[in-house]
């Protein structure tokens, strides 16, 4: 009781950053439609399913594209501590080196998990981009270059902020939706959509879509349990 | 709780691990479930009515104007026949193609069918020969014998083959008085008993022995045909077949064959007479890999070549020739040309081509013509067709009610013909062959019978079962403090089973065992469920209600759990098992860091004073303790993704799986022809044999397993390395090319019985010697003083052997158990040692893993002798599932130890249900990663002939060993069940030397798998409850497949995907539960022999 009467002044403040989530969201969510939309307008013979890796480079270059300039925008990512263009090189080039690591590091799991090792390594390694858009990209937004923080977010007192919380979820909500993508490879449908890598591509932009839509949901529904640690 | 806690008094104490209570009730819940799969596998798999009826000569009549009182004694268009049947006489060996200039091993090596068949367009013949599934061989000799479709629970008597009773062939032969002479497989001789004018079986079993049939027929064949004293001959090769078998039809081997049989069809065909007819023909096809059983168009097309002196087809070659002729189709055609009857179950069709369509005048040999062959076999099959409905209700009425209308219409169109003496029509001719088409469909498709009542008690009976296992595994300390829970339930339920055998006998006059059965478990099953909710209603402080939704339910095992369940249900999941199953086990094991880190242990907490303000209790292990354990996590995640990875590398290749090559370690090296791959393959195999018995002592030696003079010590120094020995030798052996070292070929044949042999009686010594004293425990007896003080400082928690030897000071643990002897010394002499002095009066070499290291022992023994049974390549496979095994206790261990750092543990011993689901999903992948696939043509006959390359004469040695070799990952998994219990209290050493922070006395933290001994309530509970939750998982699959199989059953893929499947699970199922119990009693074995152990050694000490 009584702290929820100490976090009034906190709920709204809260709900001025749910809002900025959700609408940060939104735009998120259309940059992946877009990232759609757009192709198939202007390029002859585009097609989700025909020309899938066409469609999964847009999706993951609009993502980080979006991304980077949202999270730019809001100044989300943690502050830094030294304010030297030296020490800001050397943050760009960890942070690219971090998501190049990602990719090869989605490119083992997924090859692990059963993705033929050399015959489609191209598209196996163009999935790994795309998770890697959808998940590590936000991690590196929101929390820099920094691996310790990417391992402490994913615990259950981990969470900092509401950013935090919404990492979370749609880095869960892609990797899951990818999992799930899956599970339709083996059946004797003959469908386009079951062709590697087309439904662990569709199945992980579904997911972070997903993860869009419920991570600021979820926080506002349970915004007065939610409470932060300072760091 | 009745125990003491005090650790001094409970060694002495009375309070005993309850063992039997144990035993009864694990054995009472297989046995539910072996009655579920009983009842449910007699409703599914339903042998074919036999119809006991026989033609004979009064009842195939010809209508109208030829009044033959007896069809017999008409003259036959042929006096006498000649069948050779050579086996797996593939239609692709039997073309020619002039064109191929190129051929491989199996291909151009009959030229003698083509040049006949071109030369002779009128005498000889070539038509693919449609064989219906299942493709062994005693089916096909059944169906081309009786005209029948035999059925799919035939399929597991191919080796003990009994006598057929229905109506073929043979008998009806003999009945006519034609003399039928028959040499070849032996086979023959089994199904028909005393019916052959004269016989000369040879064995047939041996699949490696290419020529003793082959050779013993020729001796024969060619003197018996020139001679005059037979009717009928049939010879039946199996040379070809063998070769598929052991060589595969792409081999030198099979060119070899094929030539020989070619030249036999032209020695037989130079002998023939006139009033002759040559057959030759194939029983199936195989497969590219030389197998056959399944129904692939490989295996089911043979080929049928026709051929006689005279002529043959009246008609030349021509469109209406059919593409294909059914293997059914044999029966009524030779019986009509050798003027028999036709035998009275068959639901054949006549071949045509052999029949003029109108009946010459002038050829001596007259005849049938088309029709009148086409009517008498329409007659025939219709009143089968009417004898047989009216025994069983199995063909749909409207169907069979169709059939007869067609019937009828026919034979007054046809009667009225022949009456006006017209000649029967083309269309009459054609519509009697719609007919004869439509009849044996319809027997197709309807002669996979079910009995609806016994397949749904038998889910019924599963169901329960399942729930049970799932309840009673929660409540398992209940069960252990109160064994005699059960016995009324029990007790009711056998005496209703009476009941029901009591109520049968009266209605009807005889019992059924099956529905007693039924009834005696479901009962039992309904009264203990009732039972243990009263139990948990008056227990309800204990926790939550009964029917609130326990944990596991929610948790990504159970998630796991479901999903391979759901998987059984779809024929593509269970196509692609062996993946579907790596899939699932490594998304559960990364489950497992992740939940931890969710958790927060698997980093070490940050120094963080909010946390020492009180909202979090103070970590239990030291933050580098933190560290190694979640290294070692992660070490043995590691191992665990390679070791699935690499496993896929040995799977096997279903039929269904079009680009799939299976893994070139499963050739066996004999088949391997490049002398370097071969070698290499060879030192690959004994590498990993030598790794996984180096890991076996090295952990054994870890841990101080390999002191005592006791025998299971020698077990592990001497005859486990023995046993290595012996498999690499005998794989050396068995690798040796026929031809080579002819000089040799004795000393060979010797070492192919002898090695193998031998194994096996190392491993019956080694088994037997475990099973005498499990005990490795090796006990040393320090002489007083002087050492003490200057060993206390520090209380000691490992302790170095002092005078084995060097290597023994580093590696020999010592678990410093004398603590605990010398207070219960105290106890009688309290004056005596002043408390708090560490005098080391014992020092126990291997009592840390008393428990353990017999079933490690166990379990390498066990791998080693199953290893044998398998083809060489699979050794590192079988190295590769050891190394999963110990990831997977690793980080079940390890994941134990940072789950209980908060504090003691909650739960007892309890092993959760993600391991579990871990290593029962880990049997399936390595039964898939040992070259097996859960159908019929995949299972490795080979096996059967390990130490026994002449063959068996009973069945149940080779039934045994095959099973062994189909099941070993099971077994092995099964038998190490017990492991998961014992690991963490294993490992647990590390992390008390890292420093487990505050109250807890020092050499508490050494004391490893005495624990166990100390609290044997929580012990037992804590065993029952993981082999139940082993039983119920297990269980679970099994109740899936017979699910799909159940709700599956008029599925496209049932007889190929789904039926194989449960009777894979199903036998799965029954050898994990028993050596599940293995495991169980080997565990309880020891604990016995510790408590003898413990009471011979206190007197000693204390005097």
């Amino acid at each position: 009781m009584c702290r929820h009467q100490a976090n009034i002044p906190d709920l709204t403040m809260w709900d001025q950053e749910i809002r900025q989530m959700a609408s940060s969201h939104a735009i998120m969510a259309s940059g992946v439609f877009m990232a759609t939309v757009v192709p198939a307008v202007l390029v002859p013979g585009f097609s989700v399913y025909g020309t899938h890796l066409l469609w999964l480079y847009s999706v993951a270059g609009s993502v980080t594209v979006v991304n980077i300039t949202l999270f730019w925008l809001l100044g989300v990512s943690p502050p830094t501590k030294k304010n030297t263009l030296n020490y800001k090189v050397s943050r760009l080039v960890r942070s690219c080196l971090y998501l190049l690591l990602s990719c090869l590091f989605f490119h083992t799991v997924v090859v692990l998990y059963g993705a033929p090792l050399l015959e489609t390594a191209l598209e196996t390694f163009s999935l790994a981009v795309l998770l890697t858009s959808l998940t590590t990209l936000r991690c590196v937004c929101v929390l820099g270059p920094n691996v310790q923080a990417w391992i402490r977010v994913f615990s259950r007192h981990g969470a900092m902020s509401v950013w935090d919380t919404s990492l979370q979820m749609v880095v869960g909500c892609s990797i899951v939706g990818a999992w799930l993508g899956a599970f339709p490879i083996p059946l004797d449908w003959d469908r386009p959509w079951q062709v590697w890598p087309v439904s662990c591509s569709l199945g992980s932009v579904i997911g972070y879509l997903t993860g869009l839509v419920v991570a600021p949901a979820w926080i506002h529904w349970h915004r007065k349990q939610l409470t932060y640690k300072s760091k | 709780m009745s125990f003491s806690t005090d650790p001094g008094r409970t060694q002495l104490s009375p309070t005993r691990m309850k063992k039997l209570p144990i035993l009864a009730l694990l054995l009472w819940l297989c046995a539910l479930f072996y009655v579920a799969i009983f009842l449910f596998v007699s409703g599914f798999l339903l042998v074919r009515l036999e119809v006991n009826r026989t033609s004979t000569c009064g009842d195939v009549l010809l209508p109208g104007g030829r009044e033959h009182g007896d069809f017999c004694q008409g003259q036959p268009r042929f006096r006498r026949a000649v069948l050779l049947i050579i086996d797996a006489l593939k239609i692709d060996f039997a073309r020619f193609d002039p064109a191929n200039k190129e051929p491989r091993p199996f291909e151009n090596k009959l030229p003698v069918l083509e040049e006949m068949t071109s030369s002779k367009p009128s005498h000889a013949r070539l038509f693919p020969f449609r064989a219906d599934p299942p493709t062994t061989t005693m089916q096909r000799i059944k169906g081309f014998t009786t005209g029948s479709l035999p059925t799919f629970i035939d399929m597991g008597n191919n080796f003990a083959s009994s006598a057929i009773l229905e109506d073929n062939l043979v008998h009806q032969l003999g009945e006519v008085g034609k003399r039928v002479v028959f040499m070849g497989d032996d086979t023959w001789e089994s199904l028909f008993p005393k019916k052959f004018h004269r016989s000369l079986p040879f064995p047939s079993f041996n699949v490696k022995d290419l020529h003793t049939v082959d050779n013993g027929i020729l001796q024969h064949l060619y003197n018996t045909m020139v001679g005059d004293d037979w009717d009928v001959l049939l010879a039946h090769f199996l040379g070809v077949d063998h070769c598929g078998h052991r060589f595969g039809p792409d081999h030198p081997a099979m060119a070899e064959k094929l030539t020989q049989m070619d030249e036999v069809i032209r020695s037989v065909v130079d002998r023939l007479q006139d009033d002759t007819l040559l057959v030759v023909m194939g029983d199936h096809g195989m497969t590219d890999t030389g197998d056959h059983g399944g129904e692939s168009q490989r295996e089911t097309d043979a080929a049928i070549f026709l051929y006689s002196p005279s002529p043959l087809f009246p008609e030349p070659s021509s469109q209406s020739d059919p593409e294909v002729v059914p293997q059914t189709d044999l029966v009524p055609t030779l019986a009509l040309l050798l003027g028999i009857p036709i035998p009275y179950s068959s639901v054949g069709q006549v071949l045509l081509p052999l029949f003029p369509a109108h009946r010459h005048t002038a050829g001596a040999p007259a005849g049938l013509s088309q029709a009148e062959a086409l009517w008498i076999n329409a007659k025939q099959v219709n009143r089968f067709l009417e004898t047989y409905s009216s025994m069983a209700k199995d063909i749909p009425p409207d169907s069979l009610s169709r059939l007869q209308a067609d019937f009828s219409r026919l034979s007054s169109e046809y009667l009225s013909m022949v009456n006006e003496g017209r000649l029967p029509s083309p269309e009459l001719v054609a519509s009697l062959q719609r007919y004869l088409t439509s009849v044996r469909d319809t027997c197709r498709a309807t002669w996979a019978r079910f009995n609806p009542a016994k397949m749904a008690a038998g889910i019924a009976v599963l169901a329960c079962a399942c729930v049970l296992c799932y309840v009673l595994s929660e409540m398992s300390s209940a069960l252990v403090r109160e064994p005699r829970l059960l016995r009324a339930p029990l007790l009711t339920a056998a005496a209703v089973g009476v009941c029901v055998v009591a109520g049968q006998l009266v209605v009807q006059g005889y019992a059924e065992g099956s529905w007693c059965l039924a009834a005696a478990a479901l009962s039992s099953e309904v009264l203990v469920l009732w039972r243990t909710r009263q139990t948990r209603k008056s227990n309800a402080a204990e926790g939550r209600g009964w029917l609130t939704l326990p944990d596991f339910f929610m948790t990504p095992a159970f998630l796991v759990l479901l999903l391979r369940c759901a998987s059984l249900l779809s024929d593509s999941y269970v196509i692609a098992e062996g993946r579907v199953v790596t899939f699932l086990l490594f998304s559960l094991s990364l489950y497992i860091p992740f939940r931890l880190n969710w958790d927060g242990f698997l980093v070490p907490p940050v120094h963080d004073p909010l946390k020492h303000a009180g909202l979090l209790p103070s970590p239990g292990l030291s933050p580098s303790a933190v560290r190694r354990e979640s290294a070692a996590v992660l070490a043995g995640l590691g191992l665990l993704v390679a070791s699935l990875y690499l496993s896929l590398s040995f799977h096997g290749c279903r039929e269904e799986q079009g680009s799939c090559q299976p893994s070139p370690f499963l050739w066996p090296l004999s088949r391997v022809q490049d002398s370097r791959v071969k070698n290499l393959h060879y030192v690959l195999s004994l590498a990993s044999l030598g790794a996984w018995s180096y890991t076996l002592r090295r952990w054994l030696r870890h841990y101080g397993n390999l002191n005592s003079p006791g025998v299971a010590v020698f077990t592990a120094r001497w005859i486990l390395p023995l046993l290595s020995v012996c498999l690499g030798l005998h794989w050396a052996v068995a690798a040796t090319p026929d031809d080579s070292f002819r000089n040799l070929a004795e000393l060979i044949a010797l070492g192919q019985r002898a090695l193998p042999m031998a194994a096996f009686a190392l491993l019956g010594l080694g088994l037997a010697l475990l099973s005498l004293d499990p005990l490795t425990v090796f006990i040393k007896t320090r002489a007083a003083a002087p050492v003490r003080s200057s060993a206390s400082p520090p209380p000691p928690r490992y302790r170095a052997s002092t005078g084995i030897s060097p290597q023994a000071e580093l590696h020999h643990l010592i678990p410093q158990l004398y603590q605990r002897m010398r207070r219960s010394l105290e106890e009688g002499e309290p004056a005596r040692v002043p408390e708090g002095e560490g005098r080391p009066a014992v020092e126990a070499y291997g009592l840390g893993t008393v428990y353990s290291a017999p079933l490690v022992l166990l379990v390498g023994l066990l791998g080693l002798g199953l290893l044998l049974l398998h083809p060489e390549g699979m050794a590192l496979s079988f190295l590769l599932m050891m190394l999963e095994m110990g990831a997977m206790l690793q980080i079940h261990a390890s994941s134990v130890t940072l789950n209980n750092q908060q504090g003691a543990r909650l739960d007892g011993f309890a092993v959760s249900w993600t391991p579990l689901v871990l290593w029962s999903l880990a049997s399936t992948q390595f039964f898939h990663a040992t070259g097996h696939l859960p159908t019929f043509p995949s299972i490795q006959w080979a096996a059967a002939f390990v130490g026994f390359p002449g063959g068996h004469t009973g069945t149940m040695l080779p039934a045994t060993l095959v099973t062994l070799n189909t099941f070993a990952s099971h077994i092995l998994f099964a038998v190490a069940c017990p492991l998961l219990l014992f690991w963490p209290l294993v490992c647990e050493v590390r992390g008390g030397r890292g420093g487990r922070g505050g109250g807890e006395d020092g050499d508490d933290n050494a004391i490893m798998e005495m624990r166990l001994r100390e609290v044997p309530q929580q012990f037992s509970s804590a065993l029952l409850q993981l082999s139940i939750r082993y039983l119920f998982i297990s269980g679970a699959q099994v109740f899936a497949s017979v699910c799909a199989a159940a709700i599956l059953r008029r599925h496209l893929m049932v007889w190929k995907v789904f039926a194989p499947k449960l009777m894979f699970e199903a036998s799965g199922f029954l050898v994990s539960s028993v050596f599940v119990l293995v495991g169980v009693t080997l565990v309880m074995r020891v604990d016995v022999a510790v408590g003898r152990w413990f009471q011979r050694l206190l007197p000693d000490v204390s005097r």
